[in-house]
């Protein structure tokens, strides 16, 4: 990440000054800096609500039980979470919402998954195999309807808009899929590099 | 099916919540006080995030702005019009990993000058509805619990948004082509 940070702002005023266009860029640090401000003003309250909502969730026993009854399937993608892991009932929250297409509350469950995972995680400045996994399955975007997208294709005059529903759908499930299978693969070879580093 | 969809879409915040409370009533959960505690940390976290979001946003408003996309994108055009690509959705590809909000307005540059019945528009609106922002998404859940080292996770983001890429224009050619 300190590369990824550094060659973003390296390379945009190396190129921004050939294309002429320092100006912009120098305009972008303040933009870009009022932007991330203006999405976390607009994520507290819709943040507050639903982890407000989801701690009582939480204390009913709800998450225990949701986690239980997914338990079959966790146990394989995320066998590094104890048994019983609370994660995974937010886990299974945060794929819902999102396939819904509420955004809003998706990040919230999100982020109380990477809370629970982080608990178990040895090294806490370091993402886990799990989360690794959750962010793969999150940034392939699973979503049964792609409402945005429809909105602005009703918009424009678009005739058949529901046309395209199908497709994305296919898209996105193929993409989802290959984040899963990569994150494993990922898990898998880290796990051998490991067992070889202590082996002398 | 749509329709159902929608439904389901609409109600499926109104059921969490009342399922939960309900739950919260039953089992004899202080639900108001213990709605506030949570809602106390959603504030912490969403602040949390902030330096992470600060840092990716601001290193991506900067790369946009210096017009490194469209070199890329020049550079890349070439190697589409070989494949049957319409190179109008080039930009798309390339900012969607990097930005929501520059998404949607490169997506919404195709769609207007294309047209609405194009095949750019429609390739360009699979490609936008099939993935997400990959960056944004990693700064604020590994920021909201202090993770700096991110291992693979980059790497997996990036690549399931190519394979999207190639899944779209390869599921558009075969339906709309």
């Amino acid at each position: 990440m300190n590369y990824i940070f550094y060659f973003l702002v390296v390379f945009s005023i190396i190129i921004g000054a050939i294309n002429g266009r320092l100006q912009d860029v120098i305009n972008a640090v303040m933009s870009g800096a009022e932007l991330s401000v203006k999405i976390v003003i607009s994520l507290i309250g819709i943040m507050a609500f639903w982890l407000g909502i989801m701690r009582v969730a939480e204390k009913s026993g709800l998450i225990k039980f949701i986690s239980r009854l997914l338990r079959p399937i966790t146990k394989v993608l995320f066998n590094e979470l104890p048994f019983d892991s609370p994660a995974v009932g937010d886990i299974a929250m945060n794929f819902t919402a999102n396939a819904f297409g509420l955004a809003n509350a998706a990040t919230p469950f999100g982020v109380r998954a990477m809370e629970e995972m982080q608990a178990v995680n040895d090294k806490k400045d370091t993402a886990s195999n799990s989360m690794c996994l959750f962010l793969g399955m999150n940034t392939a975007g699973f979503q049964l309807i792609p409402t945005t997208v429809l909105a602005v294709l009703v918009a424009i005059g678009y005739k058949n808009p529901t046309e395209i529903i199908a497709p994305t759908l296919l898209v996105t499930l193929i993409a989802f899929v290959s984040a899963v299978l990569m994150a494993k693969l990922a898990q898998y070879l880290a796990g051998r590099s490991k067992v070889n580093d202590k082996t002398p | 099916m749509t329709k159902l969809l929608n439904l389901i879409s609409l109600w499926a915040l109104p059921v969490i919540l009342l399922t939960v409370l309900t739950c919260g009533i039953v089992k004899k959960v202080p639900v108001y006080e213990e709605f506030t505690q949570g809602a106390k940390r959603g504030v912490k976290v969403s602040f949390k995030i902030l330096p992470y979001l600060i840092a990716i946003i601001v290193g991506i408003s900067m790369l946009r702005a210096s017009g490194a996309i469209e070199m890329f994108a020049q550079f890349l055009a070439p190697i589409l019009t070989k494949f049957n690509i319409p190179s109008d959705t080039l930009p798309l590809m390339i900012v969607r990993s990097l930005s929501g909000s520059g998404a949607m307005g490169v997506f919404s540059d195709i769609a207007n000058a294309a047209g609405p019945d194009a095949y750019s528009t429609k390739l360009a609106a699979v490609m936008l509805g099939s993935s997400e922002t990959t960056f944004y998404v990693l700064a604020v859940y590994f920021g909201a619990v202090g993770i700096k080292k991110f291992r693979y996770a980059l790497v997996i983001g990036l690549l399931a948004d190519f394979i999207g890429i190639v899944a779209a224009i390869s599921v558009c050619n075969l339906m709309f082509a």
